[in-house]
Parts: C-alpha cells; structure tokens; sequence
C-alpha cells in the first residue's frame, strides 16, 4: 500500500509531463490541424539551450524561463517560416515539413552539443520526503505538478478569457469566418505555434533530469505525450491534461508491478483499447461539429 | 441608431471578372447599389452568386475590375482589411462559429475596432435586436436552431458597424415565417440606419419583396437588372433563371 501511493504519485507527476507534451501539439493541431511531430525535438533544442547557460554558469532560474522563451521563438519561426507556405496543400506536406524540422533539429543539436548523454540539474531535491515510514513525494515532483498546472492554467485563462484567446480560438475553430470578422488569421496561427511550443519546451526542461539530455531524449517522451494527446481526443486540452495524467499513473504501475521493458507496449495497448472504444478519444469534439 | 449621412456607403462593383483557374465564374459582372439600399442578387446554383460575394469580401482574390465602398477602392484587399473599410459579409446559417457562444461570436464581430465602450454597446444593440439571443448569451452557438444562428450571423457582422452588407442567402434552411422576419428586418435597418445591403438569394420572391432594385446572374454574366415589381412580372426571366 506504501509502495502504491509512491508510484501513484511519481505516475501523476511524470504524466504531467507527458500532458504538457500533449497540451502542445493539442494547441497546434487545433489551430492548423497538423500534428507536431517536431514538437519533441523542438522541447530537445530549447533544452540545450537553457544547459548552456547552465554550463556558462548561469543560475538554473535564469536557464528555465530562456528555455521557455526560445521555445516561444522557435514555435513562432517553425509555424511562419516553414510551415505557412504549406498549410494551404494536402496535409501530408506540414507533416513532412513537421519531420524535416524534427530532423534538422537532432542533427544540428548533435553537431552543436555533440552526442554524448548529459546529465540536467533539478532546481529541487528528487528525495521523496517521507510521512512517518511512507515515501511520499519529493520537492521536485511537487514542482514539476506545479509548473505545468500553472503554464496549464495560464494558457487556458488566454484562451477564455481575453479578446486574443477569442480572435484565438476563432482562427482555430472557423479560419474563413474569422477572417471575414477581421481576425488576422495568420498572426493567430503564429501566436498559437509559439504559445504551444512553449508548453513543449516546458515539459523538455523538466524531464532532462530523468532522462538525461540527447539529441535523442525527447523520442520516446514525444511518443508517450502524443499518445496522452489521441487519448484525450487530439483536439481538447483538457483532454490533453487528463490523458497525460493518466498514461502517467498508468505506466508508472506497469514499471513498477510489471517490469520497465513493458512501458511502451502498454502505452500502445491503451492507444488502440482508446482507438478502438472512442475513436475520436475521450474528449473530443469534433464528432458533434461533423454532424 | 444612427441617421442615414452617417452610416450608408455606396456599394459599387465595375467590371468585375473572377476566375478558378481555367474557369471563369464571373465574367464583368458590374452593379450599382445606393447607399441606404437592399439590392437583390438573383439566380440559379452555379450562376456565380457565391463567387461575386466572396470576391467582394476578399475571399476569393478577383482578376479584375474595382469594387468601390463609398468611391473607395478595396478590389484584391484581404478580408480582414475589407471589413475595417466597412463592408461585412455575412455567411450563410452555418457560419456562426458553432464552438463558441453566443455572446463570443458577438464580441467576436467587434474585436478588431479600436472603441472598446462602443463595442460593448453594439453587442447590447445586437441582444436588443434579437431577444432569443439574449436569453441565450451563454449557449455554444451549435445549440441554436438554424433562425437563431441566422439571426446571430446577421448580428454578429452588426457588432463591426457596417455601411455596407453583403448577405449570404439568409433564407437557407429556414422556415418561410422565420425567413419573411429576417428579411422585414433587414429591410427595417435600411430604413432606419441607412444601411446598404447586397443581398444574395435564391429564393428569388422573398428577395425581391423587400429589395429596391434586383440584378440575376446566369453563367457568371448579368443578364437582368431592374426593379424588383419588372422582374417579378417578367415571366420569360422567372421560368429561365427564377424558378417560381
């Protein structure tokens, strides 16, 4: 039982990692309809970049917000530079350009950083604390839960409640009849890749101390974070938040009681009993707007 | 409400051709709407009644031609810039944005103006023009029936302030009661506001009850333009393109 509630709570906090993934290309594929699968290594660059002001003696609270704020530049340049030229083709060409990017960036990230496995400071103690004989939580888990809800939480009050979140989610839902409104559809489009690629890096700087930062790293995080996406319907950002909580928690109990090796497997398994039960995911909308 | 100086706008279309690809959907279409008046625009699926709006509007870039709001030019503009030049188009029933409610679709329709006091009153102005939809400020706008999301269309582009109208086939999918208030209302705005309105119907007689003056399109190419009494009464153009 002591055991569980430790492997409960580190499955909450590794899945909001994955829910900030997953928030990301949730955000990107609402507003252009194209899965990111840059996303990961766009998390991987910033993440570099925040380590090497680490590595240049920079305080951890001064590489974690450049994380973010490359990763806001970076979302911003991919969306208007590389992928607007082809939103208006089939929608195999983003995608494409989205793996080019992918591509392009772990190649550069090696040529820069080289390949070699670095280790990431966290700005907390991994040591759980410990209630009475219990294992708990540790203060860094505390903060990985908290960072996100607040970026989370930041996102979704833009979203709802200001006049930009508006002309946002306008340019999102309805691109012509926002237009025809006076929403300049592309500056929103912009704003939502840079906005979304900031959860992204989020999600990269605060998994680098459990995996490790490599050119590689964020692979098999993408992977887990576009899983917790489908689950919670591609198109919902609370269905993001829920799928990654819950892949979480879910491939915490499988590493533990079942073995690590199981991991992927099982995050596959789930993705097609989803797939298979509630083809559009557990919450989206997009059903009812076909009707 | 505002006197007619303040708010009516010409609405002038020269010569205008527009082309998809190879095809040519309109072929020198040119139509002369006064200020403060509803001009009709006529004519079966496929006359080029959805291409003349959407090269209004910006939607669809024209090859040619000029298109004046009050002498202003705004041919080949993109429509975000054709609205702030004070021309709204309104969609058709279903391009309300159906995941937003009611009162974001208003607001919505007001955002890119600077009067952040006016905005408001123009949403209110809206609510009072239409009480279903102040009773449902709240409601995703895909939980209206198919008046009220013609009625929140046409509020919606009400909320920019318009001078000229250009409506999308309002009688879509409508009832003949719902669709006989929709038009005497936009009939009472040209009336009291000055307002200027293309209207594009297919229903043809609705139209021509409450329009001025009444053009019909065949193939891209104006082939009627006359007031609304000569086109009702001219059987050879009812039979050919009108369809009652």
């Amino acid at each position: 039982m002591d055991r569980f509630l430790s492997v409960t709570i580190s499955g909450l906090s590794g899945g909001m990692i994955y829910a900030a993934v997953a928030l990301s290309l949730v955000l990107i594929w609402r507003a252009t309809r194209v899965v990111n699968f840059a996303q990961g290594a766009m998390a991987m660059f910033t993440t570099y970049l925040a380590f090497t002001v680490l590595e240049h003696g920079g305080s951890y609270w001064v590489a974690f917000p450049i994380a973010l704020l490359t990763g806001l530049v970076l979302g911003a340049f991919v969306e208007r530079v590389l992928v607007r030229p082809v939103e208006n083709g089939p929608p195999l060409n983003a995608v494409v350009v989205t793996l080019g990017v992918f591509i392009f960036l772990q190649g550069l990230a090696g040529l820069l950083f080289g390949g070699r496995f670095r280790s990431f400071p966290a700005p907390f103690s991994n040591k759980n604390y410990n209630l009475g004989n219990v294992s708990t939580v540790s203060p860094f888990e505390i903060f990985i839960v908290l960072s996100v809800a607040l970026v989370a939480a930041l996102l979704f009050a833009l979203f709802q409640y200001t006049d930009v979140g508006l002309r946002m989610r306008a340019a999102a839902f309805s691109g012509e009849v926002a237009r025809m409104l006076g929403v300049r559809v592309g500056r929103m489009l912009t704003l939502g890749w840079a906005l979304a690629a900031v959860a992204g890096s989020l999600a990269g700087i605060l998994v680098a101390p459990s995996v490790f930062l490599h050119p590689n790293n964020m692979d098999g995080v993408f992977v887990f974070g576009f899983t917790a996406a489908v689950i919670g319907g591609l198109d919902s950002p609370v269905g993001a938040i829920v799928g990654g909580l819950g892949l979480g928690v879910l491939l915490s109990y499988v590493a533990s009681y079942a073995g690590g090796d199981l991991q992927t497997l099982s995050a596959l398994a789930v993705l097609v009993f989803i797939l298979m039960v509630k083809p559009n995911g557990l919450f989206s909308t997009t059903a009812t707007r076909r009707v | 409400m505002r006197s007619m100086s303040e708010r009516g706008a010409s609405l002038e279309v020269v010569d205008l051709v527009t082309t998809y690809g190879a095809v040519q959907a309109l072929n020198g279409v040119s139509i002369s709407v006064p200020a403060g008046s509803i001009t009709a625009v006529l004519g079966a699926n496929g006359a080029g009644k959805s291409s003349l709006l959407r090269s209004l509007s910006g939607l669809v870039k024209p090859k040619s031609g000029k298109v004046l709001v009050d002498g202003q030019d705004v041919f080949g503009m993109a429509p975000e810039d054709v609205v702030q030049r004070g021309m709204s188009q309104v969609p058709e029933g279903r391009g309300v944005i159906a995941e937003l409610t009611v009162d974001e679709n208003l607001r919505l329709g007001g955002l890119w103006r600077s009067d952040k006091a006016d905005r408001a009153k123009a949403v209110e102005e809206a609510y009072a023009l239409f009480p279903p939809l102040d009773q449902r400020r709240k409601r995703l706008a895909m939980t209206l029936s198919g008046g009220e999301r013609q009625m929140l269309a046409l509020g919606r582009a009400l909320v920019a302030r318009p001078r000229v109208l250009l409506l999308d086939e309002p009688s879509l999918g409508l009832a003949p009661r719902i669709t006989a208030q929709i038009m005497g209302l936009v009939r009472r705005l040209c009336d009291e506001t000055g307002l200027t309105v293309l209207l594009v119907e297919q229903n043809a007689r609705s139209a021509l009850s409450v329009a001025d003056h009444g053009v019909v399109l065949n193939l891209g190419t104006v082939v009627a333009s006359d007031d609304p009494a000569t086109l009702a009464a001219d059987d050879n153009l009812r039979h050919a393109y009108l369809g009652f």
